[in-house]
């Protein structure tokens, strides 16, 4: 229904995740550089025993600190061992305990996550609780603990540390399986006969693999990490060459030779972060953000100049004085580049004392038509040709400074959804008092007196209660008083209303339509009401503009558009109206019943 | 309403509710239950469309989703076929949905956003014991009977519009051919334009196929075009049940006047005098 | 607000009495001879039995455990086997320089992972870049290697900061200063990079929300809505992720203070828990699980405080 984003409107991109993620991993440049470098990680660390040039435990006391020679390319450590084969040998190590404490952690905290979000009830609460008490464990002394209790192995503490770090997969997979348990495609399922068995592994599975793929890259991150620390910490088992042993043994040496840090601390930091940057490339490709925040921030070319009058409505020329729009165009930059324009020029009037409807269906550019006069397009959208009057300014082009100036004291706005345009964090008075102290610059008590005011004359029962109530304490039709109190704070003359009822209970939308009439008669507004309802045009509207994939169609007084239409596209909308349909009759039995 | 009639008669209703109640955990630490439907009745024939309007929390979506077995029942029976459903096991639910299915009010969360129309619709079919084969073939027909093409099994949901999207849940919930479906707002999330092919689609399909609709709606026109007979449903009760035209244009309730009322009609004179009618019964200011 | 607390409060100390169970029956399957490791191979059986019965490790461990329990509850943490210094004392003692790192750690943190996240999700571009990369930085590079890195350089190479030792705050201010900025550092890199990650992520999505549309249509100034507005109501995810942060803390704690050879519960830990001192050990897990009970106790308060919807009655 709302069409606030230009993603509502109509595109066919390819079906991304059946091209192979795997491919689009290696065509994301970030995913391409990490993957080779984990593969050259993995493969030196797997071929140890072939690459390395002599035994990791061989020491020769006089190489000592000794530097790179012939057959030894990274030179010597204090116990004058190869570098590169106590490097390559301990990546064995140290990966290989990663390994392992991602396997106990997926193995444990995958299944169990699925079974509490798929299930919920008992087991969710019993497992919750285990994964809470995991959770408030301090891990550092648990892995030492533990070194105590099981001896020095670094398998068994890897698989300790596997223990530890399986809440992380329980509440990721639990907390998108019990969203995904509520989506109406599994309910479809359910009532397809499916079990719950083929519903997991068709519709839920699905979902949580991405999520746990980029999780797993971020928690072998962390394990590698741990694992080093444990080790530089001297956990280990004795002379075992690992990355973090020879960290420790390094920072011993740090004043004699502080070189010895590098080669251990690169492959450690190479690692973790070709592990940290493949899983941002992975949420890239498989999470499908990598389109989304690409709109540059750039300067955009100035507005065009409005086209000649020769599209302009009867009466060409004579431009209303509150509001005026002419050959409006509005475009939105797109992530590769170029812009798409979703208004292609659009003329407009609206004079004071008049309510002015424009109708459309999704995608038709009539939203987009409002926020370009209230100047509050979204991240991306421009006015790109045309010009609007405001009270005879031109706002095209107007800086952002004296533009925000009109908005609230001149031009105001009713939103379409009532809750979600109220700032949860605040209650109902303070977000009426603050834009008035701003924009009046009057005190907080007249501030007060008038929000006061302002909600016994939108028919609020008990204003100070609202005054005081958080916007999810009261009801949608109290909201949308409570935001059209709000846009009627300032006095302004000028009402952009965009799609003020259509999110409301039928009861509850007429007595807001009587609310918006009785409004604007007594104090003489002028109103744009941007619906869809044709029904709420024959209410309240004096004259109406019809519009139609970014172009109005039709314009004329709200008698002339709903009873001759002249566009046939107004008259295909008109046919689909309901209203004066003849109810379906009774019910007779079929004969295929009967028979 | 007419008592649960043992045996499947041809002359007693597809479906009844007798007494429904359903209730639902408090929000917050230690809340009592929120009742949300307090002993619900109604009957729906074979091939007949039973309209069911309300206001959002009127707990219209829950009867339906009782029905379908979503929703635990607290009270009361559920009959389908004489035979009582409201407390059926798991095996027996899933035979169940060869007669019942289902067609939700958003068409964009319906369908598996990661699966192929074609998918989407052949689960129901293989879930039911239907060959691949025989099941593809089967898809291609329902693609044709909800006029989508026929190369939209191979595509995936995004490629279509709220309303093509619309017709594929039509498909899915025709796949077995069922007697009962339960339309939960099929239309309400459409543009007025798709709406209307979509309810003459709805409309098309029971005379062909003799199906029985559960209609949910909040829209009181869409529940005249569409039903043979209009419950009204009000804070959990049934407050009005009859025939639609009677139902939809001389309410005996008063709740049911006041959603008549409150309706805008696209008529600039007669939206007038519905607007002071309205006002006149319910007082609000001029 | 009083009973969700004191709800919560019983909630720990039902967790605090699970943990001390488990941790102590786990630690007491190994069945140390701590007698003969105290006296040495040399020792005759009998002094051994006698050191052991004087420890009250021949009881069984459901009784030793209980005996534990009696004392914890009023405090009473008993005394290290090893070393013989009293338990809590020893703990109160290297407490203040933890908390000064953890401390300082989390008010940097606080103060440049809002600025630096706020600034990133407003503008975008390249503060935005420069935020995302250093988010992956800290997130990749475990806190340790940083802080090898910060030592090489600030203090072997450039001797701009003692590598090594800890002055109290007490003593000296300067030298106090001196002695815990890097180690602070160090620990604010990983948790600065991860708030500020969080803090930009959730300022975009409340940027996009529909009230901050409408309060631009009100005509306020776009700093005002920013920092009354998203400030606010993004503010809540990234104490999540801080509370986290600092409960993450306690383990890097325990490497920079071996690094720096500072005398706080971090090295306490390193040095008692391997050899399997089982007071010690249970002291140091029953302190930091109550600074875990605690620190989310503080996040969700503060949370409900930030975000009424959150609120429990």
């Amino acid at each position: 229904m709302s069409e606030s984003t230009p993603a509502a409107l109509p595109s066919a991109p390819g079906p991304v995740r059946r091209a192979g993620a795997a491919r689009l991993l290696l065509a994301h440049p970030l995913g391409l550089v990490s993957a080779i470098v984990l593969a050259a990680v993995v493969a030196g660390v797997l071929l140890a025993p072939v690459l390395s040039p002599q035994d990791p435990d061989v020491s020769n006391l006089r190489d000592a600190f000794g530097g790179p020679a012939a057959g030894h390319p990274l030179g010597f450590d204090s116990a004058g061992r190869d570098i590169l084969t106590r490097l390559l040998h301990g990546g064995r190590n140290t990966l290989g305990g990663a390994v392992i404490a991602l396997a106990v952690a997926l193995a444990l905290g995958v299944p169990s996550g699925l079974l509490a979000g798929y299930r919920g009830g008992r087991f969710d609460s019993a497992a919750g609780w285990v994964v809470n008490l995991v959770m408030a464990l301090p891990a550092m002394v648990v892995l030492l603990a533990s070194r105590a209790i099981l001896g020095p192995t670094v398998w068994v503490l890897m698989v300790v540390l596997g223990f530890l770090v399986a809440p992380v997969f329980f509440r990721l997979v639990r907390g998108i399986v019990a969203n995904v348990r509520n989506e109406l495609y599994v309910d479809a399922a359910k009532v397809s006969g499916l079990r719950d068995r083929r519903i997991v592994a068709r519709h839920v599975l699905i979902v949580v693999r991405a999520p746990i793929i980029i999780q797993v890259a971020l928690v072998s991150g962390i394990a590698v990490g741990l694992q080093a620390g444990l080790e530089f910490l001297g956990i280990g088992s004795g002379d075992t060459p690992t990355w973090g042993a020879m960290l420790n043994e390094a920072f011993k040496n740090i004043q004699r030779a502080p070189l010895l840090m590098l080669w251990p601390g690169l492959a450690l930091g190479l690692t973790n972060g070709a592990l940290v940057l493949l899983a941002a490339a992975l949420r890239d490709v498989l999470e499908d953000r990598g389109a989304a925040p690409a709109v540059r921030r750039r300067r955009a070319p100035a507005p065009e100049a409005p086209r000649g009058t020769d599209g302009t409505p009867a009466g060409a020329g004579g431009r209303a004085r509150l509001l005026s729009v002419r050959d409006l165009a509005v475009s939105y930059a797109l992530p590769g580049g170029g812009e798409r324009e979703v208004v292609h020029g659009v003329d407009l009037d609206v004079r004071a004392g008049e309510i002015v409807g424009l109708v459309g269906e999704s995608g038709s550019g009539k939203t987009q038509t409002a926020f370009s006069i209230l100047g509050i397009l979204p991240e991306g959208g421009r006015v790109s040709r045309g010009s609007i009057t405001v009270e005879g300014q031109e706002i095209v082009g107007m800086p952002e400074r004296r533009h925000r100036a009109l908005r609230g004291d001149v031009v105001a706005y009713v939103p379409q959804e009532p809750m979600s345009n109220l700032d949860p964090a605040f209650t109902v008075g303070s977000q009426l008092v603050e834009p008035m102290r701003c924009k009046l610059g009057i005190s907080r008590a007249e501030a007060t007196r008038r929000a006061l005011d302002l909600l016994s004359l939108v028919e609020i029962a008990d204003p100070r209660r609202t005054f005081g109530s958080y916007p999810h304490e009261i009801s949608g039709g109290m909201a949308q008083r409570v935001l059209i109190a709000g846009a009627m704070s300032c006095d302004p003359r000028l009402l952009i209303a965009d799609e003020p009822t259509t999110a409301l209970d039928v009861m509850v939308q007429a007595e807001v339509l009587g609310l918006l009439r009785r409004l604007q008669r007594e104090r003489g507004l002028g109103v744009l009401l941007v619906t869809h309802n044709l029904g709420v045009v024959a209410d309240l509207c004096d004259r109406v503009a019809v519009m139609k994939q970014g172009r109005i169609v039709e314009t004329g007084t709200a008698e002339q558009v709903l009873h001759a239409p002249g566009d046939p596209y107004t008259q295909r909308l008109l046919g689909a109206v309901l209203d004066d349909v003849p109810a379906r009759g009774p019910w007779r039995p079929s004969n295929a019943e009967v028979s | 309403m007419s008592g649960s009639t043992p045996g499947g008669a041809t002359a007693g209703p597809l479906l009844a509710v007798e007494d429904l109640r359903v209730s639902f955990p408090g929000k917050g630490w230690r809340a009592p239950r929120v009742e949300v439907l307090k002993g619900v009745s109604l009957d729906i024939r074979p091939g007949e469309t039973l309209g069911l309007v309300g206001e959002s929390g009127s707990g219209k979506t829950t009867i339906g989703r009782a029905i379908l077995g979503l929703v635990p029942v607290g009270s009361g029976a559920i009959t389908f076929a004489g035979e009582r459903i409201d407390r059926a096991a798991a095996r027996r639910r899933r035979e169940l949905s060869r007669d019942i299915q289902v067609i939700f009010q958003d068409p964009y969360t319906s369908l598996n956003p990661s699966l192929t129309v074609g998918d989407t619709l052949s689960e129901p079919l293989l879930a039911q014991g239907y060959a691949a084969r025989e099941a593809r073939e089967r898809v291609g027909r329902l693609l044709d009977r909800v006029e989508l093409p026929a190369d939209a099994a191979h595509r995936l949901p995004r490629e279509f519009s709220g309303g093509q999207r619309q017709r594929v849940a039509i498909a899915r919930a025709l796949a077995i051919g069922p007697r009962l479906i339960v339309c939960d707002e099929p239309v309400s999330a459409l543009d007025l334009t798709t709406q209307k092919t979509v309810l003459d689609l709805l409309v098309e399909i029971q005379e062909r196929t003799g199906v029985s609709y559960l209609f949910v709606s909040h829209d009181l026109s869409v529940v005249r075009f569409m039903s043979h007979r209009v419950a009204v449903i009000h804070r959990g009760e049934i407050v009005e049940t009859g025939e639609a035209a009677e139902v939809t244009a001389e309410p005996r309730h008063p709740y049911t006047r006041g959603l008549l009322l409150a309706a805008p009609v696209a008529d600039v004179a007669a939206q007038r005098a519905r607007r002071q009618a309205f006002e006149r019964e319910y007082g609000a200011a001029t | 607000m009083l009973s969700f607390i004191a709800r919560r409060t019983a909630a720990g100390a039902v967790l605090l009495f699970v943990i001390s169970f488990l941790s102590y029956t786990l630690l007491s399957i190994p069945d140390t001879d701590v007698g003969r490791q105290l006296l040495g191979q040399g020792a005759s059986q009998d002094l051994v039995d006698a050191r052991n019965a004087a420890l009250g490790l021949d009881r069984p461990t459901a009784v030793q455990y209980a005996d534990w329990l009696a004392h914890a509850v009023r405090g009473d943490f008993g005394t290290s086997w090893f070393s013989g210094e009293n338990v809590m004392r020893a703990i109160a003692n290297r407490l203040p320089v933890t908390i000064s790192l953890m401390v300082g750690v989390t008010l940097v943190t606080a103060v440049l992972a809002f600025g630096l996240g706020v600034w990133a999700g407003v503008r975008r571009g390249a503060v935005d870049r420069f935020v995302q990369v250093f988010a992956v930085v800290g997130y990749a590079l475990p806190a340790f290697l940083v802080t090898l890195v910060i030592v090489l350089v600030f203090a072997v190479h450039l001797r701009w900061f003692p590598a090594i030792g800890y002055v109290g705050l007490t003593e000296s201010f300067t030298g106090w200063l001196s002695t815990v900025t890097l180690p602070v550092v160090s620990l604010a890199v990983v948790s600065v990079a991860g708030v500020a990650q969080q803090v930009r992520g959730s300022v975009i999505d409340v940027m996009r929300q529909d009230y901050v549309r409408t309060l631009r249509a009100r005509g306020l100034p776009p700093w005002r809505i920013i920092l009354r507005h998203v400030v606010r109501n993004a503010s809540a995810p990234a104490l999540a992720v801080l509370g986290m942060q600092f409960v993450g803390m306690l383990g890097g704690a325990v490497l920079v203070e071996q690094i720096f050879g500072l005398p706080g519960i971090g090295s306490m830990t390193v040095n008692y828990t391997t050899r399997g001192d089982i007071p010690v050990i249970m002291a140091l897990v029953m302190v930091s699980v109550t600074v875990v009970i605690v620190i989310n106790l503080v996040v969700d308060i503060l949370i409900g405080w930030l975000n009424p919807k959150a609120r429990i009655a």
